[in-house]
Parts: C-alpha cells; structure tokens; sequence
C-alpha cells in the first residue's frame, strides 16, 4: 500500500513527535520519580556526615567524595591521553594498515563490559603494579573505560575541523604542530567537550569496574590518600538496595543517594557545557 | 623599466609531477621574474594549481605526489634536502581560492603568523597595521579589528586573508584564483591590490579569467594536459599566441 507524498510526510511526522515525546516523558517520569522519593532525606547533614547505625541513618559523605575523586583523577588521566591519541590519529598517522587496526582496537574496547575492564583492573593497578584496592587503581580502571570514548569524539571533532584552516596556516610558515595547538585543536573543542561530557556520566555511574578496584562495602572516614579504598555513589546505591542492613527502611536513602548522584553527574556536565558554549561562541560564523 | 627587469625570482626546470601513477604535471621548465605578476591560465585540471602549489611545496600535503625536477627560488632548489619546508613558506606566501579566515578576530588573523613566529607585541602590532593598510582593507576595519573575521564580506575576508599573507612578510605571493569566490567590486579591489603589491612581491596567479589576466599579469603561462604550451609576455600571448592551442584558448573555443 502506498501513501501520497503529502499523507506520508505527516505520518512520518506524527510518528517522529511520538518517538520524541517518549523519550521526554520517560525521562521526566525517571527524574520525578527520583526527586519525589529522595528529596525528603536531602539535608545539609546527608551529604556531609558519614552514613551510621549500619547505613541505616546518616549522610553520603565519603561516597560523595569518593565519587568525585574518581571522576577527578580518571578525567585528568584519559582527557589529555585520549585528545593526544586522536591528534596523532588525525593530524599524524598516514592511512594504511596500522592506523586502521588502532582504530579497529579502539571500537572494539568501547564496546567490551565494563566488568572486563574491572577484572583487568584488578590484575594490572591493583595486583601487578600494586597499588591495592585504591582510589589510584579504581581511576586508571576507568580512565582507560572512557579512553576509547574520548578519543573518538575527538578525533570526530579534528575530522570536522575544515581542511583550509590547516592549508591557511601551513602556508604561512607554521609548523604543523603550532597549526594544531593554535588554531585546529581550538575549533575541535566543542566536540571533544561532548565526548567528556559522556565520559562523566559514565565515570560517576560505573558500578563494576570500581568494585573490583577499590571501592568499598562500608568505609565511614575521608580517603587519605590516592591509595585509599573509599566508597562511591553507585556502589552504595547497589549496596543499601540489595545488601543493606534493612532494604526497605533505607528505601528514601536510596533515592537521596541517586538524586546526588545526578545531581553531581549534572552539574559537572553543565561545566563541560558552558566550556562547549564559550568555544562556539568564539567560532560561530 | 623598474630596476628588476630581469631578475628571475623563481626558476623551474624540467618539473615532472605524479599523483600516484597519474602524471599531473610535464616536464615544465618557466622563469619566474621579480616583482612581476605571472598568470597561470588554462582549462580546469589542466595543473596550473597544482604546479603553484610546487613554489611553496604544498603539495608535500598530498600522500601521493611525487615531483622530480628543480624549483629554484634565488637559486636555491626548494626540493633540495637541507630546505626547511617551514622557512620555505614563511618566504613564499599563498592566498586561497576561497577567503579562508581564521575564527578568530580580524586583528587576530593577521596577528597570527608574525606572534608564532615570535615577534614582540609592539612589533606584531606595527606587522598588522602595516599588512592591513597594505591589503587595502584598514580603512574598512579600523573600528572592527576585534570583530569576527566571518563578519567580514566576502571580499574583505579575501584582503584580510592578503593581510594574513603580508604580515609574515614573505617575498613571493601564489594566488590561487584568489576572486573565483568573490562579485565583480571585490575582484576588482583584489585586482588593484595586486598591482600595488607587485612593487614588493613577486606575484603567481592562477586565474580562470581571461581578462584578469590580461589586465594585471606582466607574463602569461598556458597550460593545457599538465603541459605548459607557451609561456611569454601577456600582451605576446594574447595578441599573437605562437600556438593554435592557446590561441583557442584565449579565444574561448574551449575551456
């Protein structure tokens, strides 16, 4: 059966504002969700005291902390790797066999579980190298995780970046490598930020890889170093959910714990955002 | 009669050139004189660009191409093994068939060769005003020097990209069909640009125009196949071509 061209186009209209409202509204029903049961456990003493009477009362400090000091460390690690990598991917490498199998072995690494990634993890950082169950061990597990991400947002981003600007500067007696830092790496920016930006996400959600590198069960004190083991949002989130002293009395600490998570998730999104914007801003025509 | 009459500025002997195995360019032999204005004529894929981009090696970009010959530039091979490419360029300046601003602002543009190359602010400054008055394009963007280059019309996008050019401070400019992009006004703005620049520069045009040629290039080069078919004085070539070709050419039989 077919359609005249003008019904068809608002069939597939219609079908596309169905799809989009969807998505909107399972989004919307997820975050009320999350705020109508977590926010009556929000307080100044929930994310700044430890958790107590067996994570039955108390806050989320450490795993507040612990969270962001993974999305801090294994960010610093793998954003300036991961850029480098594809500048050398884009700007360097000639095509041939070698790069097409670096690009082969980054897709396929995007695509392996995340508990793989833990298990190696554990054996590299933690056992080999030796850096225990650790904040250290946990990041360098996750940085590596985000790795491939980053690396192909960015050198999507440097592919992006017009072909003139390169001839512009190179004919001009610069380097290429000035060329790079001056003027093509500077109109990537915004699409290496949308790489970050789902990076984060992953880095504070990740549940698997960190229980197999340092995250712990119960741990109420401040990390004293990179080589502590510490708790985390996710993790803690698993533990009062499925292994807590008590599931169902714990149940508003659940969803305060997840709605922090967000939130924190959110906001250094919204930094990477603003960054992204600024940089548009400047390259706009 | 200016005192360079005949100073050749650049020498190009037997030129073979290969995009793979493809030849692009053959045997092409051509002086080049000092502050003059040669024009590269000839129907599209002919390799007028591609022999252009010989003079600054910009053709080092392209994976496949391979070049045999001599480029001689004040007697030095260019294709020699101790030539720093990058010095290379910074003396043999290239303009864009499309304005290819950078986005950045207009000051920035300009200022953008002369700071990576190292020059003190004041100087870097004094390079920018002095490249902007020289394009043409000062009177137009005094108030605008912090503006977005892309704010710029076409034309005055093209003169800022002159401008970019000047403040490095080269001694040769290759125009690639600098006003292909560009309305009548601003390729006639570009025109007298490139008489004035003359006096400084030796100038390399590309062009698909036959009458700018005519108006503004002391010699013509005609290329047709990836050879070059007759080289000589513009008036020469237009007025009494040698060859059937390029007389069909200039005529418009084909092209």
């Amino acid at each position: 059966m077919f359609l005249r061209p003008d019904k068809a186009e608002k069939l597939a209209f219609a079908t596309l504002k169905i799809c989009m409202a969807s998505v909107i509204i399972f989004v919307s029903v997820l975050l009320i969700h999350i705020i109508v049961n977590g926010y009556s456990v929000l307080s100044i003493e929930f994310i700044t005291q430890m958790p107590m009477k067996r994570m039955t009362e108390g806050g989320i400090y450490p795993a507040i902390v612990g969270t962001v000091s993974l999305i801090g460390l294994s960010m610093a690690l793998a954003v300036p790797l991961g850029i480098l990598s594809a500048i050398y991917l884009n700007e360097y490498s000639s095509p041939g066999r070698a790069s097409w199998a670096i690009e082969m072995a980054i897709n396929n690494l995007a695509g392996t579980p995340s508990v793989v990634f833990g298990l190696f993890g554990l054996a590299l950082f933690v056992k080999y190298f030796g850096f225990g169950p650790s904040i250290l061990s946990a990041s360098l597990t996750l940085a590596l995780l985000i790795l491939p991400v980053i690396i192909r947002a960015s050198k999507e981003a440097l592919m992006t970046v017009p072909q003139e600007y390169r001839e512009a500067s190179l004919a001009l007696g610069i380097t290429k490598w000035q060329t790079t830092r001056k003027v093509i790496l500077p109109a990537a920016i915004p699409g290496i930020m949308t790489g970050i930006v789902l990076s984060i996400g992953r880095v504070a959600g990740e549940t698997a890889p960190i229980l197999l590198t340092g995250a712990a069960y119960f741990l109420p004190r401040i990390p004293d170093s990179v080589f502590s083991q510490f708790m985390a949002l996710p993790y803690h989130l698993f533990v009062l959910a499925t292994s807590g002293t008590s599931i169902s009395q714990t149940r508003p600490l659940q969803y305060g714990t997840a709605l922090v998570l967000l939130f924190i998730v959110f906001m250094m999104n919204g930094i990477a955002v603003v960054i992204r914007n600024h940089y548009r801003k400047k390259l706009s025509r | 009669m200016s005192k360079n009459e005949n100073i050749i500025n650049i020498k190009i002997e037997n030129l073979d050139l290969w995009y793979g195995e493809k030849p692009a360019l053959k045997d092409i032999s051509l002086d080049i004189p000092k502050n003059k204005v040669t024009a590269l004529i000839g129907p599209s894929g002919c390799g007028k660009s591609t022999f252009l981009r010989c003079l600054n090696r910009m053709n080092d970009l392209v994976k496949t191409c391979r070049i045999e010959g001599d480029v001689l530039i004040d007697e030095q091979n260019i294709y020699g093994k101790d030539v720093d490419v990058v010095d290379l360029r910074k003396r043999v300046g290239m303009v864009f068939q499309k304005p290819n601003p950078f986005p950045m602002s207009v000051y920035d543009n300009v200022a953008y060769g002369p700071r990576i190359h190292g020059l003190s602010k004041s100087e870097v400054d004094e390079r920018v005003h002095k490249a902007l008055e020289d394009a043409a394009l000062m009177e137009e963007v005094r108030d605008r020097l912090n503006d977005k280059a892309f704010s710029l019309s076409g034309g005055q996008q093209q003169r800022l990209c002159i401008a970019r050019t000047l403040a490095v401070r080269p001694e040769i400019i290759l125009f690639d069909e600098p006003c292909s992009a560009l309305d009548p006004i601003s390729t006639s703005k570009i025109e007298d640009l490139i008489l004035e620049l003359k006096k400084d520069y030796t100038i390399v045009i590309v062009t698909h125009n036959m009458q700018q040629a005519a108006r503004i290039s002391d010699h013509t080069a005609f290329f047709l196949l990836g050879e070059l078919i007759e080289f000589g004085k513009t008036k020469h070539i237009f007025e009494d071509p040698q060859v059937k070709s390029t007389e069909d050419y200039i005529t418009g039989r084909f092209g």
